[in-house]
């Protein structure tokens, strides 16, 4: 057990872990849109995260690491930029049309802020 | 050693990543995602990744960072002041406990991977030769994974596709507005300078990404960053999306990667395999065209939709 946790691979592979659960944490309670989008890279680079534990693991044949995934990785974080911008560009219209960044009926606590 | 600088990574990572979600400030969290997304990047060097790393560091540092703050400057002048986290236990406890669970269960899934590890590493390595490459990674995206890759391309462009119809309807075709009503001096001196050296390093990056580390990716997120640049600082406009030689740079990427796809089939064992003797030159000819049309449509994606009408 203590010789698994010792690899640098699974130690990033648990903050992979870690990064997914805060991720998931921002998407479902947090009120604004901007933040919620913010969440979904956290939790997108917390899955890559854990697949680069599963690419360093499978270092062989004089490579640092499997290149399998390194290159699904790649795509990866090219395909979420590409749905973070569609998503803002979304999130600016709605905040052009309705004059609001969240989708949360009309807040009590906004005073506060 | 090198274990106490990873969980000093580790935990600058966290404690970032929670900042983001628990601070009252948009435009900290913004800031705080960048720092991570750099701090990632070094995370990934330390895997041995360093085609990601420095995927990571362009992306998920620079441009999404940027894509962030113009939408949180558009939205603190448009929208009314988000809320900030509830205050109500009642309204996160639960959540706060299924993510823990989440994290407990991908934890256990970390701690109890199989060894030995499975890797693909040999049939990469073994097939490397056929194709002419030296970096296994660049092989596994534009070789025995190219469909993917491919496939990627076309959901850019859409995507793009999908930014550019959420214009208004009298500024479809139109140019964004990017260049801000005023512009720091020092942003122009930086935007004559720097964009000689970021194509020098972009032009590089694709060359040895065939054998090193870089690649279209990285090479057309700073051809991107680059452009951008010298938009911000209003030395060039942003170019009119109806313009039909942008389009065409945009679209010619994937096109010729589809066209090298059917020839496969004439040629070779079928779609998107390559004839073994001129493997090397096919691949790198899609690369160069790819980088142009990836960082063309990197670019459009953070400009935004269009807001200024066409001018005819």
């Amino acid at each position: 057990m203590s010789a698994i946790a010792l690899t640098s691979a699974s130690l990033f592979g648990l903050c992979g872990a870690a990064l997914v659960g805060i991720g998931l944490f921002c998407i479902l309670t947090h009120p604004d849109l901007l933040r919620r989008i913010i969440g979904f890279n956290i939790l997108g680079a917390g899955i890559f995260l854990v697949f680069g534990a599963v690419a360093r693991r499978g270092a062989a044949m004089g490579l640092s690491g499997d290149p399998v995934p390194q290159a699904m990785v790649i795509t990866g974080i090219v395909v979420a930029f590409a749905a973070t911008a569609l998503a803002i560009a979304l999130l600016r219209r709605l905040a052009s049309l309705t004059g609001s960044a969240t989708l949360e009926a009309a807040t009590p606590p906004r005073s506060e802020t | 050693m090198s274990l106490v600088f990873d969980m000093a990574l580790v935990a600058g990572l966290i404690a970032l990543a929670l900042h983001v979600v628990v601070t009252r400030d948009g435009r900290g969290a913004i800031l705080a995602f960048m720092a991570f997304g750099l701090l990632l990047g070094i995370g990934w060097a330390r895997l041995a990744s360093v085609d990601v790393a420095l995927t990571e560091a362009a992306i998920g540092g620079g441009l999404t960072g940027m894509l962030l703050l113009r939408a949180q400057a558009h939205l603190v002048r448009h929208a009314a002041h988000p809320a900030a986290l509830p205050t109500d236990r009642r309204r996160w406890l639960v959540p706060a406990l299924s993510c823990g669970l989440v994290t407990l269960a991908l934890a256990a899934v970390v701690l109890a991977f199989p060894r030995p590890a499975p890797s693909l590493a040999h049939q990469a390595v073994a097939s490397l030769e056929a194709t002419g490459l030296g970096n296994p990674v660049t092989a596994v995206l534009l070789a025995y994974r190219a469909i993917d890759t491919l496939l990627e391309k076309i959901v850019l462009i859409l995507a793009l596709v999908g930014v550019w119809s959420l214009s208004r309807d009298a500024a479809w075709g139109g140019a964004s507005q990017l260049r801000p009503a005023i512009i720091p001096e020092p942003l122009v001196f930086l935007a004559r300078v720097m964009p000689p050296f970021g194509v020098l390093i972009a032009v590089y990056q694709v060359w040895v990404g065939a054998d090193l580390p870089g690649g279209t990716f990285q090479a057309g997120t700073i051809l991107a960053a680059m452009a951008l640049l010298v938009m911000l600082a209003g030395l060039r406009l942003a170019p009119q999306t109806q313009s039909r030689a942008l389009r065409l740079m945009l679209a010619g990427g994937p096109a010729l990667f589809v066209l090298v796809g059917f020839l496969g089939v004439a040629v070779a064992q079928g779609f998107l395999s390559y004839p073994e003797a001129i493997a090397k030159p096919l691949i790198v000819g899609i690369e160069a065209a790819l980088t142009l049309s990836i960082a063309g449509t990197l670019a459009l994606l953070v400009a935004g939709p269009p807001d200024r009408a066409p001018e005819p």
